[in-house]
């Protein structure tokens, strides 16, 4: 609420101006020297825009709306400097409560108070990780709120067959992987809290933790190592895990290759469904093939930065940083019905013919998804 | 007919207390104390024999005392002189002369060895939790987690020879708590902690009393086989720090090991040598088997013996939980001040929540 414009008013002004200046919400206008007075012409500041809903020039307005709205002369044009002697604390509070309106809405105040009680916790590590070291407080204020206006505004993310994730219990998402930097992790971890309520727990390839920051974020994101003992130990615990088998042959394909499934590792997530009996959810991501256009590598140098490939796109490193910023291409999720293990008895996980299968048959299904998804999205980007 | 125990390092802390509290229970008998030097509390009735259980003579001492159960306490980190090269040799020559000794007593029954998560190691590549069937994914290479490999490969041949003999073998996590001396408290005790940038280590505790008693236990109930001893849950690195109240300080890694290098301070130059993989990593300890198997639930969580170590260090520069629960309460006690009004403001969000849900 800095520079308010001025609007030059007639006698009347202020008269009704000392009525209302008191109302909370508004800065209080300054009581310059001459407009004690009478003065036929005394200058009075308005709230911009932002604090006046109804519009400065429309008259009877209710007094929630404690605007000039007596204004109908002539628009002003001397614009007075009124800075003299500093701002009335009542000024500080009615601005800070208005931006607290402007931000939070109109219970602002116990979403402030939460705001700050959250920060406390933050600031004294009064909070609680699990034994993987997921925040889920930080996850979902934080991570997942940084990530949703990605997917929601840029992305246009689309869910279909959400109610194919169980509500409960211990399941394993299967979904398929692109797009250079694993966005479509992220996004799916969106969608599905914002679908089920639930938090998707990703496996991620040890890369993920030697990495800095990239580690510590995926930690505390709910990430954990791709291992039979720890995705195990997750889906015995009724967690909702979530893997990507083509790992970094899935995200580091050539843009040529898009939406042709890599293959599925070797099949130990099937085995680790099947021994803890959960059922298995085949995810297809329509979209994330083309948000960074991998054109090409430099093995040489990935070799030499320990990284699996270096991605060259078409703005990538040209453009810089701005590079970085992903193509908003149209993205289509879609949950298929989940395939059942809890039929196969104990020694099914060791036998690695029925694994190959089914994992032939997760790696289909989602393949079949992708193709059906691709015919029905019209383009790229819309 | 009660035992007769061994405690090999009760000069060190926790042999000493953990002699002290075997003399105690009455189905022990004598409890013999052995290390190098004398220790430095009162062992009330334990009787202590000054001998170096790298030498022979630890071999009279079983047979002449009609030992029945050793409890192996002096495999540790701190080197108390001499450096680190003397510490291995205490350690590892120290448990093979022990366990060679042991082998010859044929009145031997239990043997419990102290050992310590540290066999794990620390790696990107680690599980989350270990169980017990689980080994190093990059074997530590030197230092007391090296030792500590070594030890335990001593012991599981030693089982082996000897079958009749029920040998507990105990992995505990770092021990914490206010009387705990350990390169990993003098860390937290810095009145600024050097952290690794950009990692933040998951880092489980047992509380110093469940150390203690979880030994006493296994002592007692001579259950064969290893176990992680830990207490629940983990806490973050950064956030044990917050919740210490003690200023972190990120530095690369490559910084980390020069200011170990340079610095005088003797917890810094430990970092570097011993911590600096757990403190970037961290490590987690499945513990169902201790509950299951050697039915032991130790009675601190990670986060509880966290909070009573923070209770015996002096204030940071950032004030520690207890310390801005105690000057909020004053506040509000007091008069009008800022932090007052906030504290109000979040206690009427908390009632408006719960009333509205």
């Amino acid at each position: 609420m800095g520079d308010a414009k001025v609007i030059r008013l007639d006698g009347s002004g202020p008269e009704h101006r000392e009525s209302t200046a008191g109302a909370a919400a508004v800065p209080r206008p300054r009581q310059s020297p001459h407009t004690t007075a009478p003065d036929p012409e005394p200058a009075e500041p308005v709230e911009p825009a932002a604090a006046d809903p109804a519009g400065g020039t429309v008259p009877g307005v209710p007094a929630s709306a404690p605007a000039p709205d007596e204004a109908p002369g002539r628009p002003g044009t001397a614009a007075t400097p009124r800075v003299p002697d500093g701002i009335p604390v009542s000024d500080w509070l009615a601005a800070l409560t208005g931006a607290a309106v402007e931000v939070f809405g109109d219970r602002w105040e116990p979403k402030v108070a939460e705001l700050l009680a959250f920060l406390r916790r933050r600031v004294t590590g009064d909070y609680e990780v699990d034994e993987y070291g997921f925040d889920a407080e930080l996850t979902e204020r934080l991570m997942l709120a940084a990530v949703r206006p990605l997917a929601e505004k840029w992305f246009r993310v689309e869910v279909r067959g959400a109610e194919n994730i169980p509500a409960a219990g211990g399941a394993l998402l299967v979904s398929n992987h692109s797009g250079t930097i694993p966005v479509d992790g992220l996004v799916t971890m969106v969608s599905v809290h914002d679908h089920t309520g639930r938090n998707l727990r990703p496996l991620g390839a040890d890369l993920v933790f030697r990495l800095p920051f990239v580690g510590e974020a995926a930690r505390k994101g709910g990430v954990t190592l791709a291992s039979n003992e720890d995705a195990q130990r997750m889906l015995s615990n009724g967690e909702l895990v979530g893997v990507w088998p083509e790992g970094f042959k899935g995200i580091g394909k050539p843009y040529s290759e898009r939406y042709r499934l890599q293959r599925f590792g070797r099949g130990g997530f099937v085995s680790a469904a099947i021994r803890t009996g959960v059922p298995i959810v085949p995810c297809s991501v329509v979209g994330a093939e083309e948000i960074y256009p991998l054109v090409g590598n430099v093995p040489a140098l990935a070799r030499l930065l320990g990284l699996p490939y270096l991605p060259i796109t078409p703005f990538f490193p040209w453009l810089g940083p701005l590079g970085l910023v992903p193509l908003p291409s149209k993205w289509l999720i879609e949950f298929g019905e989940p395939i059942r293990t809890d039929s196969y008895d104990e020694g099914a996980a060791d036998d690695p013919m029925l694994v190959f299968n089914v994992t032939d048959q997760v790696r289909e299904t989602v393949q079949q998804t992708l193709y059906s998804l691709l015919g029905q999205r019209r383009s790229v980007f819309s | 007919m009660g035992r007769v125990v061994l405690v090999t390092g009760v000069a060190g802390d926790f042999g000493g207390r953990i002699a002290r509290r075997l003399v105690e229970d009455p189905t022990v008998d004598r409890v013999v104390g052995v290390d190098v030097a004398p220790p430095r509390g009162d062992l009330g009735r334990v009787s202590f024999v000054r001998a170096d259980i790298r030498n022979p003579v630890i071999a009279k001492v079983i047979a002449g005392q009609d030992v029945d159960t050793v409890v192996h306490m002096s495999v540790r980190s701190t080197d108390r002189s001499g450096g680190r090269s003397s510490t291995k040799e205490h350690n590892v020559i120290g448990t093979m002369q022990l366990l060679a000794a042991c082998q010859r007593a044929p009145g031997l029954e239990r043997l419990v060895v102290k050992s310590s998560a540290a066999v794990y190691g620390s790696s990107s590549r680690d599980p989350a939790m270990f169980t017990e069937e689980m080994a190093a994914k990059r074997l530590p290479r030197s230092g007391f987690a090296k030792d500590v490999l070594e030890v335990e490969g001593y012991v599981r041949g030693f089982s082996r020879r000897r079958p009749d003999v029920a040998v507990t073998t105990l992995r505990a996590a770092n021990a914490m708590g206010p009387g705990v001396r350990s390169p990993l408290t003098g860390y937290f005790r810095l009145p600024v902690v050097p952290t690794v940038l950009g990692y933040d280590a998951r880092l489980q505790f047992l509380h110093e009393h469940d150390l203690v008693d979880a030994l006493h236990h296994a002592t007692l109930s001579g259950v064969h086989g290893t176990f992680n001893v830990a207490g629940d849950g983990v806490l973050m690195l950064s956030q044990a720090l917050r919740r210490l109240g003690r200023p972190a300080a990120p530095l690369p890694v490559a910084a980390l090991t020069a200011a170990g290098t340079l610095t005088r301070r003797s917890a810094v130059r430990r970092v570097q040598a011993e911590l600096s993989d757990y403190l970037t990593y961290g490590r987690g300890l499945d513990t169902s088997r201790m509950r299951s198997v050697l039915g032991f639930t130790p009675r601190h969580s990670t986060v509880e013996a966290w909070a009573d170590f923070a209770l015996s260090v002096r204030p940071g520069a950032v004030p520690s939980v207890a310390a801005l629960a105690q000057r909020t309460a004053g506040a509000r006690a007091g008069d009008r001040t800022a932090p007052a009004a906030l504290t109000v403001a979040s206690a009427t969000a908390v009632d408006g929540r719960s009333a509205g849900g």
